[in-house]
This record gives structure tokens, C-alpha cells and sequence, in this order.
């Protein structure tokens, strides 16, 4: 159990990952700590889809989503600190509670 | 050795992420990020993902962070700024996350997978796989990517720059 490295290793590991990077975007108010936590739970994804891929399938395509997720990764965090330097200019900070402009 | 090697990149992720939840500050937060990072594409190494493992540390540990940081740089007077959450807020998010990992963690360890558990299979797709099916099967979402990147470039562009009339 603890010397075979299977399937489950992998999954628990990237659970794991998953509710860490779902309690960083809960708890973090800077705008930047919230997209870390996007980040993280992006890499569990990553690593169900390669561990699946080695596992179970053998085939590519689990290597070839991993590669769109990257991709889609990059994009949205460049997308993310484009709109954050908008709402520091604006806001003088990057405070998630100071952005309720459009409350009631 | 696989088990050892598995074991240790894990703690070195797991570690990482841990910090990245419990650090204050933000900066340290992105470097805990960096080991996360490392710690997945050594995992990617183990899974004889070799592609993925060189695309995790040149895209997301060479360019992802490095525009976090830039991120944290131009939005903080000083590198040391702290919001903290309240305490009920930090309740409430331990106990949803608490029960994502063990409702996840149940149902994965007690799924039964159709090869087994402990079945690594012989033959591991290489980078040439990667390659032939990203440019045969996959060519249409791989041509929409580079449009999505290019579009991505523009507003980004767009958005970021001062708004001085």
C-alpha cells in the first residue's frame, strides 16, 4: 500500500491540492491571493488528467487537456493582473471587500 | 525508489500549498506558489510526462509567476500589505474545504477503477504522441488557443494601460 505507488496516490494528492486552493481563494481579501488559489486548484486538475492518462488510458490525450490547461491558465492570469492594475487605479487597493461599488 | 521519489515531491507540493493558504504576506505566498509548482512537475517527471513537466516549469513557473509577482509589485506601495479576513469568514472556508477533501478523498479511494489501483500500464504516451494528436485530432482546439492567446494579448494590453485622456 505504502511502497506501490498507484492511482489513488495521485488522487488524493490532487484533493488535497483542490481544497487547499479552494481555501485560499476563500480566505485571501488581496485580489492577486485569490488568483494564486485559481492557480493551485488548476494544478489538481493537471494532475488528475496526467495520472489518469498514465493509469488508465495510456493514450495522449490527457497530456494534450494538461497542455490546454496551461495555456488557459497563462491566459486568464494575464487577463486577472490586467483587470486587478484597473481596480488598484481606480480603488488605490487591492482589496476585494473595497470593490462593492455596485452593492444596492 | 518511484515511491520514495513520489513521496517527497508530494510533501514538497502539499507543503507548499499548505503555506500558500496559511502566509499573510503576499509575496511569500507567490513563492510558495513557486514550490507547488516545482513539486507537480517533478510529479510529471514521475508520470512520464516529460512534455508537461518542461511546459509546467517554462510556462507556469517561468511566465505565470513571474507576471504574479510583476502583479504584486505594481499593485502594493509596500510589499508587506495585509488584509486579513475575519475569523467567521476563515470558519466557514476551513469547513467547506475540510468537506471537498474528504467527500473527494471517500469517493476516490472507493471507486473501483477499471485497470486496478496499483496498474501503472507499460506503455506511456511519448512527446512525439503528444505532438502527432495535439496536430491531427486536437488541431482545431489547438488553432483556437492561438487565436484565444492573441486575443488575450490585445486585452490585456488594452485593459492594463493608463487611462490618462
Amino acid at each position: 500500500m505504502l511502497t506501490e505507488i498507484g492511482i489513488n496516490h495521485y488522487l488524493v494528492l490532487s484533493a488535497l491540492i483542490f481544497s487547499l486552493g479552494i481555501l485560499c481563494m476563500a480566505t485571501k481579501r488581496n485580489a492577486i491571493g485569490i488568483l494564486i488559489g485559481v492557480e493551485l486548484v488548476l494544478n489538481s486538475a493537471n494532475i488528475n488528467l496526467v495520472a489518469f492518462s498514465k493509469y488508465q488510458t495510456g493514450a495522449a490525450d490527457g497530456h494534450v487537456f494538461a497542455v490546454f490547461v496551461i495555456l488557459l491558465a497563462a491566459a486568464e492570469a494575464a487577463i486577472a493582473i490586467a483587470i486587478f492594475m484597473n481596480f488598484y487605479t481606480s480603488l488605490r487597493t487591492i482589496d476585494v471587500d473595497r470593490g462593492d461599488e455596485l452593492k444596492n | 525508489m518511484d515511491a520514495l521519489a513520489f513521496y517527497i515531491f508530494a510533501a514538497l507540493a502539499l507543503s507548499s500549498a499548505v503555506g500558500v493558504v496559511v502566509s499573510k504576506n503576499i509575496v511569500r505566498t507567490a513563492i510558495c506558489l513557486l514550490g507547488t509548482l516545482g513539486g507537480v512537475a517533478c510529479l510529471y517527471f514521475l508520470l512520464d510526462a516529460n512534455f508537461l513537466a518542461a511546459v509546467q516549469l517554462i510556462v507556469y513557473a517561468g511566465g505565470t509567476l513571474i507576471l504574479i509577482v510583476f502583479g504584486v509589485m505594481l499593485t502594493s506601495q509596500s510589499p508587506w500589505v495585509v488584509f486579513s479576513p475575519t475569523r467567521g469568514q476563515v470558519v466557514a472556508a476551513c469547513f467547506v474545504a475540510l468537506l471537498m477533501a474528504t467527500g473527494l478523498i471517500t469517493l476516490f479511494i472507493s471507486t473501483d477503477w477499471p485497470t486496478g489501483p496499483a496498474a501503472p500500464l507499460t506503455a506511456s504516451p511519448k512527446v512525439a504522441d503528444v505532438g502527432t494528436v495535439l496536430l491531427t485530432q486536437y488541431l482545431a482546439p489547438f488553432e483556437v488557443a492561438s487565436v484565444l492567446l492573441l486575443v488575450v494579448m490585445i486585452g490585456a494590453a488594452y485593459l492594463a494601460r493608463s487611462e490618462k485622456q
